[in-house]
């Protein structure tokens, strides 16, 4: 396996994983304007919840079809996304709907700091490791090399995710009707859109795709306090370059990221953490509003 | 008026004998400012095992007869111990602040903390200027007394240079062939300064070993997937890693998952806290140091010190229903240390509490034993500890459903520490001149 193959496979696999943490920080900036910080703590909630759902399920006797473990991990981030989404949208989110930018950033970033606590209060400080599914899709051998068959599953759940929000936004009523609320949210509720409940919607499916991300990484890595922040940063890299509110944006702003990094872990791994921001950087030169926002006349 | 007298009288008496009762019993007392991290990533590492350890030894020293000799007397020289506990997160501006809390507010006897080589490095200037007595109990950057000089601050534990030599020699001891080698290890000054003191150990013992590849992801990146592949690809002979906490678990999970494991050694300086977490996901046959002899490697010692380290290791052991690792160890030697000194010098003064400035004196050049050694306070005129270090092979025992070290080796201190006015890093490029091994 060449040098270049080893790149795109590595890059691919780390560019899907991107994808799904980014793709609902996108969801939610798009339709209700919102820089969500507390995406990151979404994320680790839902990294949580699959480690007990998963460590749950096995104490159940889950060995016996342990191909159940992939049920809990989804049904770890539905239950993160239906308790939370609401519960940050309704109880808090609407009261600062058309507000300064700055001040719903300082808000959802007050969320991120108060969840980590909460996060400490559940789970403590200890680890909690869910292995069992990250190594029961067996290895795959691309010439030389040994990958782990869960990595590729992990592409195949980010093409899913992309398909199914692309075509919801673009194939359906429902999509017709938010990329409305997206448009113009004034015109669209004197048109007898229910804004509010978009927003309640969006948000809750942002949430859903923050927590998908968390859980399906669970399996690979120790789970502990602290797992939000660093994701927050590079999912911000990654929708930034595509655009803020993109979806396409986030696919290709996780493509770029992903393959930009891995060509660096092999050709210049003292470069690792420069290139991301580099090639953010670089886009902003030529296109400040990312790869494929569109740009917006401002409203006065 | 009169009445007022006779209250304000009362008040007085009643002020008088308040302060003499407090007087007496801060002279029945000693009070010990505990920071350690209770939050972040390396509060399920280092800081809340570390905790327990203390505190579990703080309740069997103040029993009086739950130790071995020399230590089976009560508490500090008879003095009752009590601590209070901050939490080290919040970075070093905030641990300044701390610091002046504990020793101005609560008024501790001595402060006993820090983890993070950045509050090892911000905290002695203070604790000079307040003139308090400190120690450092933990963190590993030598740079606390090669680039300053501090009279209230101690180091009770060695600095990490000694993990790193210590791999080296145990590569050479144990025969193992390294043509080429590589590093993953965390993007900060620790596991910058390790790779740094691991090559240029290699540099000495294996000249002709040749350096693959650096990698150096974020800490807290938690996927290693390109990485591995890097290594994979690079195939070296080993590969050395200081990681620590979750990002050690997520690397050993996700390697051992692709095999990096059988196509190259796995040598982890400081990675023994992982075994209680991954148990037999922990894969056989690493070369794991545990910065000391701490941990299973002071289990499987025996040796004079057997008897206080099984009674500190079956105590921690039911007390939290796992075997202590290496941070306990270390908060241990400190704890003993700081016993140590505190009645040395109250030998000397009469039986009295002692002040810091007695402690200082009694502190300087030291010795003592604890579970993870013999400890000496021999550098930077008697302020920073060299002790011994062990590394060893990990080996699942089934049968016992538990991580074993096997094939372990032993280095004496002034084996694998500098000697005194010689730094790390020059010592070890002029080839350890005047090491001291067996």
């Amino acid at each position: 396996m060449d040098l270049f193959a080893t790149i795109v496979v590595d890059g691919l696999i780390y560019a899907g994983w991107l994808f799904i943490v980014s793709v609902g920080l996108t969801l939610v900036f798009g339709v209700l304007n919102i820089l969500n910080i507390a995406h990151g703590s979404l994320y680790a909630i839902g990294a949580y919840a699959s480690a007990s759902l998963v460590g749950a399920y096995f104490a159940a006797g889950g060995d016996a079809f342990p191909y159940g473990s992939y049920a809990a991990l989804i049904l770890a981030a539905v239950l993160v996304a239906v308790v939370l989404g609401p519960l940050l949208e309704r109880g808090l989110l609407k009261y600062f709907y058309g507000r300064d930018e700055v001040l719903n950033v300082l808000v959802t970033y007050a969320v991120f700091l108060i969840l980590e606590d909460v996060m400490k209060l559940i789970w403590g400080v200890n680890p909690y490791f869910v292995y069992e599914p990250y190594t029961l899709l067996g290895d795959v051998e691309i010439g030389p090399l040994f990958y782990v068959g869960y990595d590729f599953a992990v592409i195949a759940a980010a093409i899913i995710v992309g398909l199914a929000v692309w075509l919801t936004l673009n194939r359906t009523q429902i999509g017709k009707v938010v990329l409305a609320v997206i448009h113009d949210a004034e015109m669209s509720q004197t048109m007898g859109v229910n804004v509010q409940r978009i927003y309640l919607g969006a948000f809750t499916a942002g949430a859903f795709l923050a927590a998908l991300g968390g859980a399906l990484t669970a399996p690979m890595i120790s789970v502990t306090p602290g797992l939000g922040a660093n994701v927050i940063i590079v999912a911000f890299a990654v929708v930034i370059i595509g655009g803020l509110g993109s979806v396409p944006g986030a696919a290709i702003g996780a493509l770029m990221v992903g393959i930009s990094r891995a060509a660096s872990v092999h050709l210049l791994p003292e470069a690792e953490l420069f290139i991301v921001y580099f090639v953010m950087a670089i886009v902003l030169v030529f296109r400040p509003e990312g790869l494929f926002a569109k740009t917006k006349a401002r409203k006065i | 008026m009169k009445k007022t007298g006779i209250y304000g009288a009362l008040s007085a008496v009643g002020l008088a004998a308040g302060l003499a009762g407090s007087a007496a019993a801060q002279e029945d007392t000693f009070k010990i400012g505990i920071i350690t991290f209770l939050s972040g990533q390396a509060a399920e590492s280092f800081g809340v095992p570390a905790l327990n350890g203390g505190k579990l030894l703080i309740d069997m020293m103040n029993k009086g007869d739950a130790l071995p000799a020399p230590y089976n007397t009560k508490g500090f020289g008879g003095m009752n111990i009590e601590y209070v506990v901050v939490d080290e997160a919040g970075g070093a501006t905030k641990q300044v602040q701390e610091f002046r809390n504990l020793v101005q507010r609560e008024e501790v006897d001595a402060v006993l903390g820090y983890v993070s080589s950045g509050d090892c490095l911000a905290v002695p200037p203070v604790a000079d200027e307040l003139k308090a007595f400190t120690i450092l109990y933990d963190c590993g950057t030598p740079r606390v007394f090669e680039d300053g000089k501090f009279e209230y601050v101690f180091r009770t534990a060695a600095h990490a240079t000694m993990d790193n030599i210590s791999l080296a020699r145990y590569l050479k001891s144990r025969n193992f062939d390294v043509p080429t080698y590589a590093g993953l290890n965390q993007d900060y000054a620790f596991g910058q300064d390790s790779w740094a003191d691991f090559t240029a150990s290699m540099t000495q013992i294996y000249p002709d070993a040749v350096i693959k590849t650096a990698l150096f992801p974020k800490f807290g990146a938690g996927q290693y997937g390109t990485e591995i592949s890097a290594l994979l690809r690079e195939k070296p002979a080993l590969v050395h890693s200081s990681n620590w906490g979750g990002d050690l678990q997520g690397f050993l999970i996700q390697a051992t998952a692709r095999g990096l494991d059988k196509r190259s050694q796995l040598v982890l300086s400081a990675g023994d806290h992982v075994i209680p977490q991954l148990q037999d996901k922990m894969p056989d046959g690493i070369f794991l140091g545990a910065r000391g002899v701490n941990g299973l490697a002071a289990y499987a010692r025996g040796g004079e010190l057997k008897e206080l380290t099984d009674t500190m290791w079956d105590a921690y052991e039911a007390e939290y229903g796992v075997f202590p690792v290496q941070a306990p160890f270390r908060m241990w030697q400190a704890l003993f240390g700081l016993k140590t000194a505190v009645e040395k010098a109250m030998a000397d003064n009469g039986g009295k509490k002692p002040n810091d400035e007695e402690l200082v004196a009694a502190m300087k050049g030291l010795e003592w034993d604890a579970p993870s050694g013999h400890i000496e306070m021999a550098l930077a005129d008697g302020h920073q500890a060299i002790q011994p270090n062990a590394i060893g092979t990990t080996k699942w025992n089934a049968d016992a459903g538990k991580m074993e070290l096997v094939d372990v080796e032993y280095y004496a201190a002034r084996c694998v520490n500098p000697p005194e006015g010689t730094k790390a890093a020059d010592w070890i490029a002029q080839g350890f001149p005047g090491a001291e091994c067996d």
